[in-house]
């Protein structure tokens, strides 16, 4: 576990190094996960002590984003103004992502498979 | 000896102990009152937790940046957590034979879907531009929504706040809207899941079935990518939009 959650912090530093040392507009953690899904890749296996420990990381994925999400309360001036077009905005922008994006995806494979 | 409140208050009001253990502790009570639900959407974890960690602020009088300076620890797991993310796509990409171009179809008309009809609608409605350009990146997830918020002059916290909202929006109504459009396959549920509402549709995704949970696991990485790619040009097509109209 120490070492899978080693190799996870490595790929991030490398992705924050790489980031501002060429002034990309891709964040670190996104560098990082480009860097170890290329690894994991070019091995045959995914080695089961990162897939363990990977696992467990996401799987309280959602405990994460609590931290940010407790910021409303530094915009309740900007939210208390705005909110009907804030909450329309996520909301209808939201609903028509999730359509799009399934609809596609469903639609595209219905064809591949009627096809074979 | 009577023992000194006033000191005791000074200590825990700005020790990360109490951030952490209280962001924990919020946590678990959502997690807890969601799962004895028999797991309804609207009780969210993340929803519960914030309203409950919020309400705790505004009544204990204490801001939210002396709360995030302890409980950054917990954030900044955020960072090795988009790193695992690498896990589950390489595992499914090694199981997959085909179908990229429908997987890349999807998640570049989602992509374009998720910040162009959050920056028409919000403009529409009369937000401010600075409100616009704060909703644009909301479908991704919040280290990378944030940088590109900055970038294209949005508020990078308020960001942070819009992300979460569409992530339990998205974990809400998703299964929802997947029913009623009749998009059965589970990898199109997760997928639609992940690029519209990011790691928490996909956390969502994941408690339902394991293939939705790992496409939409490869949906959050690849609509990263995609859409920290597209920043100079979404921004400047909204741009555009808000100069028009």
């Amino acid at each position: 576990m120490l070492v899978a959650l080693t190799q996870l912090l490595v790929c991030q530093l490398l992705g924050e190094v790489m980031a501002r040392a060429f002034d990309l507009a891709i964040p670190g953690p996104v560098i990082g996960m480009g860097l170890l899904l290329c690894i994991l890749l070019y091995r045959e296996s995914v080695p089961e002590s990162l897939s363990q420990t990977a696992n467990g990381i996401l799987a309280h994925l959602s405990l994460l984003f609590v931290p940010a999400g407790v910021g409303v309360v530094a915009h309740l001036a900007i939210l208390g103004n705005e909110w009907q077009a804030i909450l329309g905005s996520l909301i209808g922008s939201t609903v028509i992502t999730v359509l799009v994006t399934g609809w596609v995806l469903q639609k595209m494979h219905r064809r591949k498979n009627d096809a074979t | 000896m009577q023992p000194d409140f006033q000191e005791v208050w000074v200590y825990l009001s700005a020790s990360p102990l109490t951030a952490l253990t209280v962001t924990l502790v919020a946590y678990l009570i959502g997690d807890w009152l969601y799962q004895r639900s028999g797991r309804m959407p609207i009780l969210n974890p993340v929803l519960i937790a914030v309203i409950l960690i919020t309400l705790g602020l505004t009544v204990s009088g204490i801001d939210y940046w002396t709360y995030f300076e302890g409980a950054q620890f917990v954030h900044f797991l955020l960072g090795p957590a988009t790193v695992a993310l690498a896990v589950p796509v390489a595992k499914l990409l090694k199981t997959m034979k085909g179908g990229f171009l429908a997987l890349f179809t999807a998640l570049a008309c989602g992509s374009v879907t998720a910040a162009v009809s959050a920056v028409v609608i919000a403009d529409l409605m009369n937000a401010s531009t600075q409100t616009v350009m704060s909703l644009a990146p909301k479908s991704v997830t919040t280290p990378i929504a944030m940088g590109i918020s900055e970038r294209i002059g949005g508020l990078p916290s308020l960001t942070a706040v819009c992300v979460i909202m569409t992530g339990v929006i998205g974990a809400i109504l998703g299964p929802y809207v997947l029913n009623a459009a009749r998009i059965t396959s589970w990898d199109a549920r997760g997928f639609a899941m992940g690029v519209a509402a990011h790691g928490i549709g996909t956390a969502r995704a994941i408690q339902i079935n394991k293939d939705a949970g790992a496409f939409a696991s490869l949906a959050v990485g690849l609509n990263g990518l995609a859409t920290a790619a597209l920043i100079p040009v979404s921004g400047d097509l909204a741009m555009w939009w808000i100069g028009t109209s």
